[in-house]
């Protein structure tokens, strides 16, 4: 931009305001436009792409389409189950356990951060407890959550244990960061600890929170397909083993593309929610 | 009858531990401030002045002696005293309106009252603009100035000054000293400023006080006064052109002992 504003000819003022644009910097600006159009082209025109080429090589004969499936046999799968409800109960059974693992998670964990941080002696304690079962993969418990809580309770189980750890070690961090002349601000007012707590640390840590709530709908969405494969009698990782038991490839790869649709839409449900969050706390920065 | 001292300082000494060693960090301090009186405490970093007003703040507690401000014995912060930090610690997440009321909303205040007063104080030094403005849409004088609202909202009667200016650049601080000085002469309040800069202390404060390195002491105490510059106390800026100014900088430099470092 600013090479541009230099070999402008008409350009009197390095700044200039909206409404008087030099002719460099409509250019570099229809630049921008273009380059984000041609991006944006790129991206379709790569689906496309493997869709083609997913559709063709089993037709041809080049790979074995029981193994693969193609694009328009899994569309007509995935038309056949939405038609007679199949899809909308197994889709609707996965995103409950997700909203509840990941709600869990996040209350608990909050809850836990907020405890180890009111008591240093508590975390000292548990401090190496915390790091070891964070450390365990939680996909090894999935039996035992099976035979402890039965089918429905061990999938929301597997779901909040995932994120659990993650959400303590994250916030407790966060709590510890917070600014100790903040804490000291307050406390010259005659705060108590649970005042600290709300006018300062929680309020304080909105941007970790905003991390960790990042990171957890994708944690809790694989600890409800892991803990479908196990226990399950709906839901999409139930359908996506069941296919395969059945060698329905058309089926796992529905399923799989349900499943990839709802982890983009939460996705894009946390982003817009903590954008809007952070604008209100003037944080943009951190929300890229 | 007698003036009672604003700030009485008595025998305070304090030790912390860690669990490699047990420090004193304060030795036997004493000193009086009378009302309306503008002292700056000098030393070099780690002698533990901040540590001293901290203590004067009832945030911590002296392991020997007393501090009384007022009269009452100092044992828990208090409104009546104000202090102000080496960073302006403005909370991101309010408004500066909302920032300067946090003292009146903690203590309780009438909040109608407080807020008539905040926005006095802000008008007053400039900020009449940016009542909801967010912090970081702030300059860094802005912030202090934004802070000394916050602390003199609840009107207290001692300000502790912990190094305000030290964040700020060079021009920006010696503007600033000169306004947060007009101001607190006009608002008549007794202040005791803790600084490295031996400049600062001697152009805005009345007594300065000298500490030794750890354990902190007082090493001595200087009264300044301009009497070249006539009957009444100049402004930070003025008091840095008389000819005095060399004279008590040469005295305390020397006394300061930075050769050592």
């Amino acid at each position: 931009m600013t090479m541009d504003a230099v070999s402008s000819q008409s350009s009197r003022s390095p700044v200039r305001s909206g409404n008087s644009e030099s002719a460099a910097y409509q250019a570099y600006r229809r630049r921008r436009r273009l380059e984000t159009w041609f991006v944006k082209g790129m991206q379709v025109g790569l689906v496309a792409l493997l869709l083609l080429v997913w559709e063709v090589a089993p037709r041809m004969g080049w790979i074995n389409p029981m193994l693969t499936s193609y694009p328009s046999a899994i569309f007509r799968t995935l038309a056949m189950i939405a038609a007679d409800g199949t899809l909308a109960l197994h889709t609707w059974t996965t995103l409950s356990e997700i909203l509840v693992g990941f709600i869990g998670g996040m209350v608990l964990g909050t809850l836990i951060a907020i405890a180890l941080w009111a008591s240093p002696m508590l975390y000292r304690i548990t401090d190496p407890f915390i790091v070891v079962l964070n450390a365990l993969p939680k996909i090894a418990l999935v039996p035992i959550f099976y035979i402890w809580l039965g089918d429905m309770a061990s999938i929301y189980a597997m779901a909040i244990a995932v994120s659990l750890f993650v959400t303590v070690l994250m916030l407790y961090s966060g709590f510890q960061s917070i600014d100790t002349d903040k804490i000291r601000l307050v406390r010259l007012f005659g705060a108590s600890k649970f005042r600290i707590l709300t006018k300062i640390v929680l309020p304080g840590s909105v941007p970790t929170m905003v991390s960790t709530v990042k990171v957890n709908i994708g944690l809790a969405l694989v600890g409800v397909i892991v803990g479908e494969f196990q226990a399950a009698k709906a839901g999409l990782g139930y359908l996506i083993t069941y296919g395969s038991q059945i060698f329905q490839i058309n089926l796992v790869m529905a399923a799989v593309l349900v499943l990839a649709l709802i982890s983009s839409v939460l996705f894009m449900i946390v982003q817009g929610l903590l954008t809007t969050v952070l604008k209100r706390y003037r944080l943009d920065s951190i929300a890229t | 009858m007698a003036v009672q001292a604003a700030v009485s300082v008595e025998n305070v000494s304090l030790s912390y531990f860690t669990p490699e060693r047990e420090t004193l960090a304060l030795s036997n301090i004493s000193f009086d401030i009378n009302n309306g009186e503008f002292i700056a405490i000098v030393g070099s970093s780690g002698c533990g002045k901040s540590t001293l007003l901290s203590l004067m703040s009832g945030l911590i507690k002296p392991s020997q002696g007393s501090i009384s401000v007022g009269g009452r014995a100092v044992d828990a912060p208090s409104p009546r005293v104000g202090y102000m930090f080496q960073k302006d610690t403005l909370l991101e997440w309010r408004t500066v309106l909302e920032n300067v009321l946090i003292g009146a909303e903690l203590l309780g205040l009438d909040m109608k009252a407080a807020k008539i007063r905040a926005k006095d104080l802000l008008t007053r030094y400039g900020l009449g603009e940016f009542l909801h403005a967010f912090p970081a849409q702030l300059s860094g004088g802005m912030r202090q100035r934004a802070a000394l609202a916050r602390t003199l909202c609840p009107n207290p009667d001692l300000l502790l000054l912990d190094e305000p200016f030290s964040a700020l650049d060079y021009q920006i601080r010696l503007a600033l000293s000169e306004e947060i000085a007009a101001i607190l002469r006009a608002e008549n309040k007794t202040v005791i400023l803790v600084t490295h800069d031996i400049g600062e202390a001697i152009s805005m404060a009345t007594r300065v006080v000298v500490m030794s390195r750890r354990p902190g002491r007082i090493k001595s105490e200087h009264h300044i006064s301009f009497p070249s510059f006539g009957a009444t106390r100049p402004t930070p800026l003025d008091a840095r052109k008389c000819p005095e100014f060399a004279g008590y900088f040469q005295t305390i430099w020397d006394e300061l002992d930075l050769h050592q470092i």
